[in-house]
C-alpha cells in the first residue's frame, strides 16, 4: 500500500461517519427544540406567546421554503406567497366542503399544491432572474384575482368564513389550544428537518451548483431545467405547509394569504435574517413579527419604521443578522489560526 | 475516436465554422492555433454541444452527437475545461470534486441520503492527487489562484473519466513560468491517462514543443493539418498567421 493510499483508507471511514454523525446532531437539535417548545405550555399560561410560536411556525416553514429558491439555487421568487395562499385556502375548502378527517385534507393539500407548482415551475424555470421574478409575480396576482372574483367557492374579498371544521384524530384535538400550538411545533421541525435534509443531500449541493455557475453544471451532465422545478415544487410544499398552519390557527383563509404582499414578508424575512446559514430565515421570521408586533403597538406608521429597518439591513449590514454572526465566528476563527 | 465530418456553423453571414472534417484518434494530443477570431473556440462549442451546429456530424465511436445538449455530450465521454476558469466559487475543491462525481453517477438528484456519498469519494480523491490540489482541498474554490482555478476547471472535467477532453486555452493568462507547468500537466495527464486530448493555445513555443499534432484554423476554416514540422514549414501558415520567425528557427 502507498502513502497515499493508506491516507485514503484512513480518510473514508472518517468521512462516512461524519455524515451520519451530522445527521444524528441535526435530529438531536431537532428533538431538544420541539421538546423545548412543546413543554412551554407547562411553564406559561401566556396565550399571546403561544399565538407568537404558532404564527413563528408558518411563517418559518414559508420562509424557509423561499430560502430553498433564493439562497441555496438562486431563484429569487417574488411570487412565493402564492403556495401559502393556495395551502391556506385548498386545507379550508376541503375541510368544510368535504368534511374529511384532517390528515387526509393535510395530505391532499400537499398533492394539489405539487401539481400546481409544476405547471407553473414548468413555465418560470426556464426564465433568468428578473424574468423569472416577474413571471412569478403574476402567476402570484393571477391566483390572488382568482380567489377574489371565484367568490361562490371560495368567499371573494370576505375569504373563507365560518371556521374551519377542527374533528379530532388519533387524540389530537386542534379546537384545543394546547393542541393546535404543539401540532403547529410539530409540523415546523419536521418541515426544518426535512429542510434541512435537502440542503444537505448531493441534490442540495446540485442546487449550490446550480445558483454559482449553471451553464457548467450542465456541462456536469446535470439537467439544470429539471432540477430546478424539482426545487420549485419541493419548496411549494413547505409554503403550503406553512399556510395550512396560518389556516388551522386563525381558522379561515383570506385573499391576504395569497396576496403578493406576503411574498415581500417572505423576502424581508430572509433579508433580516440571512440566506447563507440554514436557520437565517428562522430568525428573521422571529425578528420581523416582534417587529410587526411591538411597532403597531405604538405608532400607526409602523410600515415606516419597518422600512428604516430593511433600509438599515440593506445599506448598513448588507447581509442578514444571521450571516453577520457567521461571519464574525468565521472572523475570529481565521485570526486565531493565524496567530 | 472522435471524428468530425463537414460541420458548419454561420452567425448571420460569418461562417464561424466552416465544412470542417477532422479525425481525432483514441489517445492522441492535438493543439488547435489560429489567429483570434478563427473560429477556435466555436469549434469547441459545437463539439460540446455550447452550440449548435447548422450541418455536419460530430462522431464518438461512431455515435452523432452533433445538436444534442451538454448534459448528454457530456455522458457520452467528451469533457470540457474552459478559457476562463469555470468553476462554482462558493464551494471548496472536495465538495466541487465530490458534487461533480455524484452528477456523474446519477446521483446528483438524490434527496434521502447526505452528502457526500461514500462511493464518490474515491474519484475525487484520485483527481484531487492528480492534479496536486488534494493540499487545498478546504479552500473555497473563489480563494484559489487563477492557476488552481484553471487546475479545478481541467479537474471538474477529468474527474467525470471523459474519452475525449477538450481544452479550452489551459495557459490563458497565466506568466511563462506558470505556462509551462501548466502544460507539463497537461501533458502528464494526457501521457498517464491515456485519453484523447484537444487543446487551443496561443504560445507557439509551447504547441510546437508538445503536441505531436497540429491543426491550424483561420476563418473557420482548416488551413492546414500536420506535425510541428510540417506546420511550421507550410507556405501557406506562414503567410496567414506564423510570419517567419518560426519557418526561420526551423530552417
Amino acid at each position: 500500500m502507498t502513502e497515499l493510499e493508506a491516507g485514503r483508507a484512513q480518510a473514508l471511514p472518517s468521512v462516512r461517519s461524519g455524515a451520519a454523525l451530522r445527521r444524528y446532531r441535526d435530529l438531536l437539535i431537532a428533538v431538544i427544540a420541539f421538546a423545548v417548545l412543546a413543554s412551554l405550555p407547562l411553564f406559561t399560561g401566556s396565550k399571546a406567546l403561544l399565538d407568537f410560536i404558532i404564527r413563528c411556525s408558518a411563517y418559518g416553514l414559508f420562509a424557509t421554503s423561499l430560502n430553498l429558491l433564493v439562497g441555496y439555487t438562486g431563484l429569487t421568487s417574488f411570487g412565493h406567497g402564492m403556495f401559502f395562499g393556495l395551502g391556506a385556502y385548498s386545507f379550508g375548502l376541503i375541510m368544510q366542503k368535504l368534511g374529511v378527517p384532517i390528515p387526509v385534507a393535510f395530505v391532499a393539500t400537499l398533492a394539489i399544491t405539487a401539481v400546481i407548482a409544476a405547471i407553473i415551475g414548468a413555465i418560470c424555470v426556464r426564465l433568468k432572474e428578473i424574468y423569472f421574478a416577474f413571471v412569478t409575480l403574476a402567476f402570484q396576482m393571477l391566483i390572488h384575482s382568482t380567489i377574489l372574483s371565484w367568490a361562490s367557492f371560495t368567499g371573494g374579498d370576505q375569504g373563507l368564513r365560518g371556521g374551519i371544521p377542527r374533528p379530532v384524530f388519533l387524540g389530537i384535538d386542534l379546537a384545543n389550544h394546547v393542541h393546535l400550538y404543539v401540532t403547529s411545533c410539530a409540523l415546523l421541525i419536521l418541515g426544518l428537518l426535512a429542510m434541512r435534509q435537502i440542503a444537505q443531500s448531493p441534490f442540495g449541493y446540485t442546487l449550490r451548483m446550480i445558483r454559482d455557475n449553471a451553464a457548467r453544471a450542465s456541462f456536469l451532465g446535470i439537467d439544470v431545467w429539471r432540477a430546478k422545478l424539482t426545487v420549485f415544487v419541493l419548496a411549494a410544499l413547505f409554503a403550503a405547509m406553512g399556510g395550512m398552519v396560518m389556516a388551522l390557527f386563525v381558522s379561515g383563509a383570506y385573499p391576504e394569504f395569497a396576496y403578493w404582499t406576503i411574498s415581500g414578508e417572505a423576502i424581508f424575512i430572509n433579508m433580516l435574517g440571512g440566506v447563507s446559514t440554514f436557520l437565517g430565515p428562522i430568525v428573521g421570521t422571529v425578528l420581523l413579527l416582534l417587529l410587526n408586533d411591538t411597532v403597531t403597538r405604538f405608532t400607526e406608521y409602523h410600515g415606516i419604521v419597518l422600512g428604516v429597518v430593511i433600509l438599515f439591513f440593506a445599506l448598513g449590514l448588507r447581509k442578514g443578522l444571521l450571516d453577520f454572526v457567521a461571519e464574525w465566528f468565521a472572523h475570529r476563527r481565521d485570526a486565531g489560526e493565524g496567530r | 475516436m472522435l471524428e468530425i465530418r463537414n460541420l458548419a456553423k454561420s452567425f448571420g453571414g460569418v461562417k464561424a465554422t466552416n465544412d470542417v472534417t477532422l479525425d481525432f484518434p483514441d489517445g492522441s494530443l492535438t493543439a488547435v492555433i489560429g489567429p483570434n477570431g478563427a473560429g477556435k473556440s466555436t469549434f469547441f462549442n459545437l463539439i460540446t454541444g455550447a452550440l449548435k451546429p447548422d450541418s455536419g456530424q460530430v462522431l464518438l465511436d461512431g455515435v452523432d452527437l452533433a445538436g444534442r445538449s451538454p448534459p448528454e455530450i457530456v455522458r457520452h465521454g467528451i469533457g470540457r475545461a474552459f478559457q476562463v476558469a469555470s468553476i462554482f466559487k462558493s464551494l471548496t475543491v472536495q465538495e466541487t470534486m465530490l458534487a461533480a462525481v455524484s452528477a456523474d453517477q446519477r446521483s446528483s438528484a438524490v434527496l434521502h441520503k447526505r452528502f457526500p456519498l461514500p462511493e464518490t469519494r474515491d474519484r475525487a480523491e484520485h483527481v484531487m492527487e492528480l492534479l496536486g490540489l488534494a493540499g487545498k482541498r478546504h479552500r473555497t474554490a473563489a480563494t484559489l489562484s487563477h492557476g488552481d482555478q484553471k487546475l479545478l476547471d481541467i479537474a471538474l472535467a477529468l474527474v467525470l473519466e471523459p474519452k475525449v477532453l477538450l481544452l479550452d486555452e489551459p495557459t490563458a493568462g497565466m506568466g511563462p513560468e506558470e505556462r509551462w507547468r501548466m502544460i507539463d500537466k497537461v501533458r502528464e495527464l494526457w501521457e498517464t491517462q491515456k485519453i484523447t486530448v484537444v487543446f487551443i493555445e496561443h504560445d507557439m513555443d509551447i504547441v510546437f514543443k508538445i503536441a505531436p499534432k497540429i491543426v491550424v484554423l483561420c476563418y473557420g476554416r482548416i488551413l492546414a493539418t500536420g506535425t510541428p514540422d510540417e506546420i511550421r514549414n507550410n507556405s501557406a501558415v506562414i503567410d496567414a498567421y506564423l510570419g517567419t520567425e518560426h519557418a526561420g528557427a526551423a530552417a
